[in-house]
């Protein structure tokens, strides 16, 4: 098979696992989860150097998600990549289970806890700094929602990684275009965001975020980089399912019986 | 104080190389020392707390020990939930240095008195708060802190605090530090406040025990109740706000203490700390002191 029709079915099978985690705990956020797949399915189909088996390998990349909302497909994906096995995130949401309803740090393959917007991108700017300040390889990986581009504190972090020149800081915007209690648009207008981050001195690519080869080559472009690279990943939230689809209900709500159904069958066409 | 903590942080920083500075963007005349010795583990990341927590923590997980350093209430108050979640849920090894305690900073005004830095920070799993008497304590603690892995805040004076104690007090996590052994009371003082209390124990001829506590969290019960068990009455005195403070945590441990029954009796127990109150006025440190209240008697 093409590497292409690897990610188209590496993106299914996390959809199809995240609307089944969703609909058996009756949880949120379905529509932020949907729309970062394609970016997931070839992040870990082919792009991050990392070993499931050692989550904590020193040499490893690092994903961070900053809309920790939206774990349900970070867990989906690294169940499917062997971190630890589906039975096992069946926990998700029960009592006691190390699967959280936001990012957690005590899944094996999670950097960061994350729920509260605005975190991970500081301390992925940490920790690439002091891969540079020791010379290492590897890659850091952050992933914002477009809504967290509201807080402050993104922007201390924006500010903070070109001057120290992180070129190996990769920021994906996942812009869905739609937020917590409206769009994007409509509650603080994000646009023009590529101008945004160009006049904070960042290396700036603007891609179809559910194309799953202008993903790669965006990815593969960063080793020429000198500068952070941003990638404005232009996403549907809700992809997949076509009643999700740019429908803000989705952020909050769980599917029925009858829409888990109807789901499965439009993700497994 | 200041200057006490960064002599001791760059003898540590000489024989271990995962110690790293970063501030935000104050220090100027005071950290100039660390990072010409040490330019790979210092940083600036201007003036911008919650990233420069963040960043902390980033570094932490790589493996730094990495102490944070701004004045007042900027390193704490102004990125607390980055302390909160990124630092402490994740128990990562960074230690906080907050200059300018209590009311150090008197005539910059209300943005620049730490008196509420207690009651925020001690209330987070994870955080050990300290706040060292004196120049002598705080270089004891910074040893102890670089030795011991997991978050940790710090609140100094600023400059020119005396020395109280004549030679290098052993610091134990949890345990306060004896300055004086006396009868009667026990008189627990926490930060800069030691030297107002040993001043005025000795101005008034007063055979009390004073202690200082360079630990607000954790504080071991043990002593606690050693000390109620030669002593009549207990008296603190902070420069905190009264309520979540170090009177109010001392008062907790002596409440778990009787819960236990390993106490038989509450104590007499006196709080000097500042009565629910910003002060708005210009003055120096001694003046706003007076004004809260710091000054009754003992």
């Amino acid at each position: 098979m093409s590497m292409d029709a690897d990610w188209k079915e590496f993106g299914r099978e996390i959809r199809k696992l995240t609307l089944k985690l969703v609909y058996e705990a009756k949880a949120s956020h379905i529509g932020g989860a949907f729309s970062m797949v394609d970016i997931l399915s070839v992040l870990y189909g082919n792009v991050l150097t990392i070993n499931p088996k050692k989550p904590d390998w020193e040499e490893r990349d690092r994903f961070f998600l900053s809309k920790g909302h939206a774990c349900t497909s970070l867990y989906a994906t690294l169940a499917l990549k062997g971190f630890f096995s589906v039975e096992e995130l069946n926990t998700y949401s029960q009592n006691n289970s190390i699967f959280l309803s936001h990012a957690s740090h005590k899944v094996p393959g999670v950097e960061l806890s994350t729920g509260s917007l605005g975190h991970a991108l500081s301390v992925a700017c940490g920790v690439a700094l002091a891969a540079k300040r020791k010379t290492k390889d590897f890659k850091i990986y952050c992933l914002v929602s477009d809504g967290e581009l509201d807080e402050g504190s993104n922007w201390e972090a924006i500010l903070f990684a070109p001057h120290h020149d992180l070129h190996n800081l990769v920021l994906i915007v996942d812009y869905n275009k739609i937020q917590s209690f409206g769009s994007v648009k409509e509650v603080l207008e994000l646009h023009p965001l590529a101008q945004k981050f160009e006049a904070f001195r960042w290396r700036v690519i603007e891609i179809d975020g559910h194309s799953h080869k202008e993903i790669y080559e965006a990815f593969l472009s960063i080793n020429e980089s000198t500068a952070p690279t941003v990638i404005i990943a232009h996403t549907v939230k809700g992809k997949g399912v076509d009643f999700m689809e740019n429908n803000l209900q989705w952020h909050y709500k769980s599917p029925s019986k009858e829409q888990y159904e109807i789901g499965l069958q439009q993700l497994n066409k | 104080m200041r200057t006490a903590f960064i002599q001791k942080l760059i003898e540590e920083a000489k024989s271990d190389d995962k110690i790293f500075l970063i501030t935000g963007d104050l220090g100027f005349s005071v950290l100039e020392p660390f990072q010409q010795e040490f330019p790979d583990r210092f940083l600036n990341v201007g003036v911008a707390e919650q990233n420069m927590t963040g960043v902390a923590a980033g570094l932490a997980m790589e493996g730094y020990t990495v102490f944070t350093y701004s004045i007042a209430n900027f390193p704490t108050l102004r990125c607390i939930e980055q302390i909160r979640y990124d630092v402490c849920y994740h128990d990562l090894n960074v230690k906080i240095i907050a200059v300018g305690g209590g009311y150090a900073y008197a005539s910059l005004g209300a943005s620049h008195h730490a008196t509420e830095d207690f009651g925020m920070l001690r209330t987070i799993p994870n955080l050990t708060v300290c706040a060292p008497g004196d120049p002598i304590e705080t270089q004891a603690l910074v040893s102890l802190l670089t030795r011991e892995k997991g978050p940790a805040y710090v609140r100094l004076g600023k400059a020119g605090e005396p020395k109280i104690h004549s030679s290098i007090p052993n610091i134990e996590k949890g345990e306060p530090v004896v300055v004086r052994k006396g009868k009667e009371k026990a008189v627990f003082s926490t930060g800069a406040m030691l030297k107002y209390a040993y001043d005025y124990l000795n101005n008034n001829d007063l055979q009390y025990s004073l202690y200082s506590f360079p630990f607000i969290k954790p504080i071991n019960g043990g002593a606690i109740r050693e000390i109620i068990s030669s002593h009549q009455s207990i008296v603190t005195i902070e420069e905190h706000q009264k309520s979540a403070g170090f009177g109010s945590a001392i008062l907790e441990v002596i409440n778990d203490l009787m819960e236990a029954n390993e106490i038989s009796k509450f104590p007499s127990l006196k709080r000097i700390a500042i009565p629910d109150q910003f002060v708005g006025v210009a003055g120096t440190q001694e003046h706003l002191r007076g004004i809260s209240g710091l000054f009754l008697p003992i």
